[in-house]
């Protein structure tokens, strides 16, 4: 079996194993919209009392709102993607089978994430961010070149979610216990991503300093490329570069890991 | 009665100990957790701080009227999240089969569900919480009376209630669907979220909404805006500034109605 198929069976196990879950899935959608709605009302108020905050229009800051509702899952911001299979693997010694397997272990999880990825946009993002856009006013493009470059820009952002999550699911090979990784995962998640608010808004050094951090990647960006307010090129070599640095960071450890560390289990 | 009470809270105490003395056994990760749910916590309140440093007031209310606001929802919430938030476990026991387990056992079930995973480090959101309201209870400028300095604490106490009736009633939906269990962070985490803002940033229609049909706007909302003295965007006689505990009440009494029927309702996997 060729490398490119055997990746995108694994893609597409990640992807049915996530569509399973159906009831699930309906329950995040929900969780979503409620969610979208209460931050809507918020910056409503925010952009109602200071008009063009961060260079956004209200219809701006509405869109942006709905984005981070359908991305929250899709690129599991707070954490529990894959990396908390890869984990509890680790911990129990399951990834001694992983690693037996004639198959990279960065590459196996990426495959999975991705298709876990997928599933959570089309299953569980799209809905909220469509009754986003009929009840509030959105800003949103009608030319396909954005969109098309909006989906680039996602699919990046999906490699730098990953490339994260992976060195922090990694570190189990020396915590043991993954709970305090999380909620440091889940905090960085959510603040620096922008979930709670655009990071164009942070304030003086602080704003400059959290808008160049690899979390700047994954929702902010998508959402400056599909409002327009961002170069495309200049977007695209941000999100890359720290993908990039991100995956082989990723490769090194792994490689330290599985040299170093004794696998626990029996 | 007051016999199963006293069991159902020994059992539950038992249980919560057995838990934090399994959290002991990774202390590193105990103690990073711990920091992590202080901040990620305080990460709701650090956002209203950024927000504020843009703007000197959201829906007409000052920085110390929402940190009234905020720590009267998080302290509340808080103490709720810690003495059943692992309640959402109960969609994973049944679909595994382990909540058999719990049925054939000699204590209260809802102790025993109540209590599992029970989690030493949700008292970094109280901790947040109270040191936030700590601060606006000295800022906020609130002009005292006896009747208000009584309504603080009884605020907190009917919150916690209230967001315990949540937890119940989402647990008891969890009998009809097992995978749902986040539809009600919904209702628990963005409850604790809404109330953190001003009501008059939300749409009237919202508001009426989260005051009578799902009644949250009593956990502070309501007598807040009394305490500071500021307008309420509904008009709502006096007394139900004094209503919370009994609103508490009726939330405590209907989630247990909740959690009986889906008990009753329960049907094995047979797993």
């Amino acid at each position: 079996m060729g490398a490119g198929r055997l990746y995108t069976a694994v893609a597409a196990g990640g992807f049915r194993r996530y569509a399973t879950y159906r009831a699930a899935t309906a329950a995040g959608v929900f969780t979503n919209t409620a969610f979208g709605i209460i931050l809507v009302y918020t910056y409503l108020a925010l952009w109602d009392e200071k008009p063009h905050l961060g260079g956004y229009d209200q219809a701006q800051a509405v869109t942006y709102v709905w984005l981070g509702q359908c991305l929250y899952a899709t690129l599991a911001i707070q954490g529990g993607g894959v990396e908390k299979d890869l984990m509890e693997r680790i911990r129990t010694g399951a990834i001694a089978i992983d690693l037996y397997r004639p198959a990279d272990l960065q590459l196996w999880w990426l495959a999975t994430d991705l298709g876990r990825s997928l599933f959570q946009m089309l299953g569980r993002g799209v809905i909220p961010f469509l009754v986003g856009a009929v009840f509030f006013p959105m800003a949103l493009p009608a030319d396909a070149g954005t969109w098309a470059a909006f989906l680039v820009a996602l699919f990046l952002a999906m490699l730098v979610s990953f490339g994260i999550r992976y060195l922090v699911a990694l570190s189990v090979f020396w915590l043991l216990d993954g709970m305090g990784v999380n909620q440091v995962l889940m905090v960085t998640g959510i603040f620096f991503s922008g979930m709670t608010l655009p990071l164009n808004v942070f304030p003086g050094a602080f704003g400059e300093v959290v808008r160049v951090l690899p979390w700047a990647a994954q929702l902010q960006m998508p959402a400056d490329v599909l409002m327009g307010e961002t170069g495309v090129a200049g977007a695209f070599a941000f999100q890359a570069a720290w993908a990039v640095a991100l995956l082989a960071a990723g490769r090194l450890l792994q490689s330290a890991a599985t040299r170093r560390v004794v696998v626990q289990g029996g | 009665m007051g016999e199963r009470v006293r069991d159902a809270l020994r059992a539950y105490l038992l249980i919560a100990g057995m838990w934090i003395r399994s959290t002991m056994i990774y202390r590193t990760s105990f103690a990073v957790t711990m920091a992590g749910n202080l901040l990620v916590t305080g990460l709701d309140f650090a956002t209203i701080l950024l927000m504020f440093s843009r703007v000197d007031s959201l829906g007409g209310w000052s920085l110390p009227e929402v940190a009234f606001l905020y720590g009267l929802s998080a302290t509340s919430f808080g103490v709720a999240d810690l003495v059943l938030g692992s309640m959402d476990v109960l969609g994973t026991r049944i679909r595994d089969g382990s909540f058999d387990t719990l049925l054939v056992r000699p204590a209260s079930v809802l102790a025993q569900i109540g209590a599992d995973h029970f989690a030493l480090r949700r008292l970094g959101r109280i901790t947040q919480g109270a040191v936030v309201l700590g601060w606006a209870l000295a800022f906020a400028g609130i002009d005292w009376t006896p009747a208000k300095v009584l309504l603080v604490p009884l605020m907190l106490a009917a919150g916690a209630a209230i967001f315990c009736a949540l937890f119940v009633a989402g647990a008891a939906f969890q009998f009809l669907a097992q995978d749902a269990a986040e539809v009600q962070n919904a209702f628990t985490y963005g409850g604790t979220t809404l109330l953190q803002y001003p009501p008059t940033v939300f749409g009237k229609d919202f508001v009426r909404g989260v005051t009578f049909l799902l009644p949250l706007g009593f956990v502070n909302w309501v007598p807040a805006a009394y305490v500071l003295g500021r307008p309420y965007p509904l008009r709502l006689p006096v007394w139900t500034v004094w209503a919370p505990p009994l609103v508490a009440a009726v939330c405590c009494a209907l989630a247990g109605l909740a959690w009986r029927a889906g008990l009753r309702a329960y049907r094995s996997t047979g797993s």
